[in-house]
């Protein structure tokens, strides 16, 4: 098959695409490079879109309506400026969760049309699949999306939702789903098992959210994004457009990769993290401990003493936790920062692979806080100088600190990768009150020697820490 | 089984291998940016988005071709000016670049 001069530049223009996104995600890993491989993405963005439109519309004559386009490009672009420029850091989880979302809806429309279009009968077997796929995992991202947004916005309960019979009818939905894109491979004309398909993404994507607790976002972030990517992964297969396959690729490797990560980091497989209701347990212990006496009582300091904690220090180092999200602390902590350089303290940040509610969360909002990024540091690389520290703060983080994780195997997160903030001379913690974290599991940091609990916001804790410091 | 997909599943592959070696050398501090990353290129759908909208098909097809391209503009256009605003941020020592 040889192609036309218009053909072959439009596909050129692609594979040029192709190309420099990957270029794009390679200058990503250097912070100092990074901004130029946005630019690289951007140019083959912008070279695949005109390619198509111009072809689209001077040459092949496929595409005939383009006022629809016109308008909806343009208020897309408007809406996406509009969250580019003035989401605030804080909520970039719930940004990121919407634009899974989005891409899910875009890719599982395209998927609708083809077959509403292309009639089922028509197409081929490498069509109906990839559309059956792309269709299940567009509707299933975009609902998913939808509820992990809802669940960090807090419409949602952040608490795993559980009931009886849930992961064996979640499997036997997937099952079912599987089982009529199958069907669909013989009878492609088969309209209500390809809308019955979609329908099932839909539900399956709230179902499989729902007993997800709010602290393991970050692994279903990660998963989501990947989705997204095998969706349009899909869509490539279905429209034979090598581009599409190959973004679709990266974005769903990157997701999967990422979440991998995110489950090493907390020491539980991927199924568990899924399957697993976290924080379902907890709640069980929570009410036998409620009958039984309390342990030892958490020594809570006053703002005075915890400064005079820290005005003595010589280093310090910042564990950040959700709860500096929460209450957009991360100025605050920069400013406690500075003083205490001011005083010849030496003042680092500890960051936790799973610390917030996605990956890199604490890193960006540092970075908004014009903290440098040579001051982070990676778990592995810092967490043996905590025994060397005289103050470990604890700004809102409570799992990523336990140190159940290490010696108590009944807890939960037994054999998470902990930050060692317990081995400073002195640990303290800020906290909005007493009571247990997101996942409802007692924390053993609060209750040693050396620990030092500060309640209340960690906003205003801080400030009048660095108020204290200055006198 | 077709060629089509043959080279289909080479492409998608071979894609996946090189996005593992580039993406598994980004450092953490960078994954926030990287998810905006990944996501505003997935929005290369938009190709397949303005294919169904701008097709000569019945108004159903084109509203949902439509509905299709603004949630892939938003987050082409989003995508990027969140992820370049955000590695913007990120600063070493030594004050403003």
């Amino acid at each position: 098959m040889t192609l036309s001069l218009a053909e072959t530049f439009v596909q050129l223009l692609y594979l040029a695409a192709s190309i420099l996104f990957v270029l794009g995600l390679r200058d990503l890993g250097d912070a100092q490079t990074a901004r130029r491989g946005v630019l690289l993405a951007e140019v083959g963005m912008v070279a695949a879109v005109a390619g198509t439109l111009l072809y689209g519309v001077g040459v092949s004559g496929v595409i005939v309506r383009w006022e629809w386009i016109v308008g909806a490009l343009l208020i897309g672009s408007a809406v996406g400026t509009g969250m580019g420029l003035w989401i605030p850091m804080t909520k970039m989880p719930e940004r990121i969760a919407l634009s899974h979302a989005f891409g899910g809806l875009a890719v599982g429309l395209v998927g609708v049309v083809e077959y509403l279009e292309h009639g089922g009968a028509r197409m081929s077997t490498l069509q109906i699949t990839a559309t059956g796929l792309e269709v299940a995992l567009g509707a299933l991202t975009f609902t998913g999306s939808l509820m992990a947004f809802g669940k960090l916005q807090g419409f949602i309960t952040g608490r795993p939702v559980t009931y009886a019979g849930q992961n064996a009818s979640n499997m036997a939905m997937i099952a079912g789903t599987l089982g009529l894109i199958g069907l669909l491979v013989y009878q492609p004309d088969a309209a209500w098992a390809f809308y019955v398909v979609a329908t099932l993404g839909v539900l399956l994507g709230v179902l499989l959210v729902l007993p997800i607790g709010g602290a393991d976002m970050p692994v279903v972030i990660c998963l989501l994004n990947s989705y997204a990517g095998l969706a349009a992964a899909a869509t490539g297969f279905a429209l034979g457009n090598n581009v599409l396959i190959i973004c679709g690729a990266l974005d769903g490797f990157s997701g999967f990769l990422l979440g991998m990560m995110m489950s090493k980091a907390m020491n539980r497989s991927f199924s568990n993290v899924l399957f697993g209701a976290f924080g379902a347990a907890p709640e069980v212990k929570a009410v036998t401990e409620g009958a039984a006496p309390a342990g030892p009582a958490p020594n809570v300091g006053s703002v005075e003493e915890a400064a005079e904690v820290l005005r003595a220090a010589r280093s310090v180092i910042v564990v950040p936790g959700y709860g500096m999200a929460v209450s957009q602390a991360q100025h605050a902590v920069r400013d406690l920062a500075n003083v205490l350089q001011t005083h010849g303290c030496e003042v680092r940040y500890a960051i936790h692979p799973v610390a917030g509610r996605m990956p890199g969360h604490m890193n960006v909002l540092l970075a908004e806080a014009n903290v440098p990024y040579d001051h982070l540091f990676d778990l592995d690389v810092i967490n043996d100088d905590f025994s060397a520290t005289d103050v470990a703060l604890v700004v809102g983080a409570n799992d990523v600190v336990n140190p159940a994780a290490r010696s108590n195997q009944s807890s939960p997160i037994y054999g998470m990768p902990i930050l060692a903030a317990d081995m400073a001379k002195t640990c303290v913690v800020l906290k909005r009150s007493l009571n247990t974290g997101f996942a409802g599991i007692e924390n053993e940091l609060f209750v040693r020697s050396n620990t030092m609990m500060v309640l209340g916001d960690a906003k205003k804790t801080l400030t009048q820490f660095t108020a204290a410091l200055k006198e | 089984m077709s060629l089509t997909l043959i080279f289909g599943l080479y492409v998608f592959f071979l894609a996946a291998f090189t996005g593992y070696q580039v993406i598994s050398k980004v450092p953490h501090l960078l994954h926030t940016p990287l998810m905006a990353f990944t996501n505003a290129i997935s929005g290369i759908s938009l190709v397949g988005s303005l294919l169904a909208a701008g097709g000569h098909y019945g108004g159903l097809s084109t509203v949902l071709g439509a509905v299709a391209v603004l949630a892939a503009s938003i987050n082409v256009v989003g995508g990027f000016l969140i992820t370049d605003r955000m590695l913007r941020m990120f600063k070493k020592k030594g004050g403003a670049r």
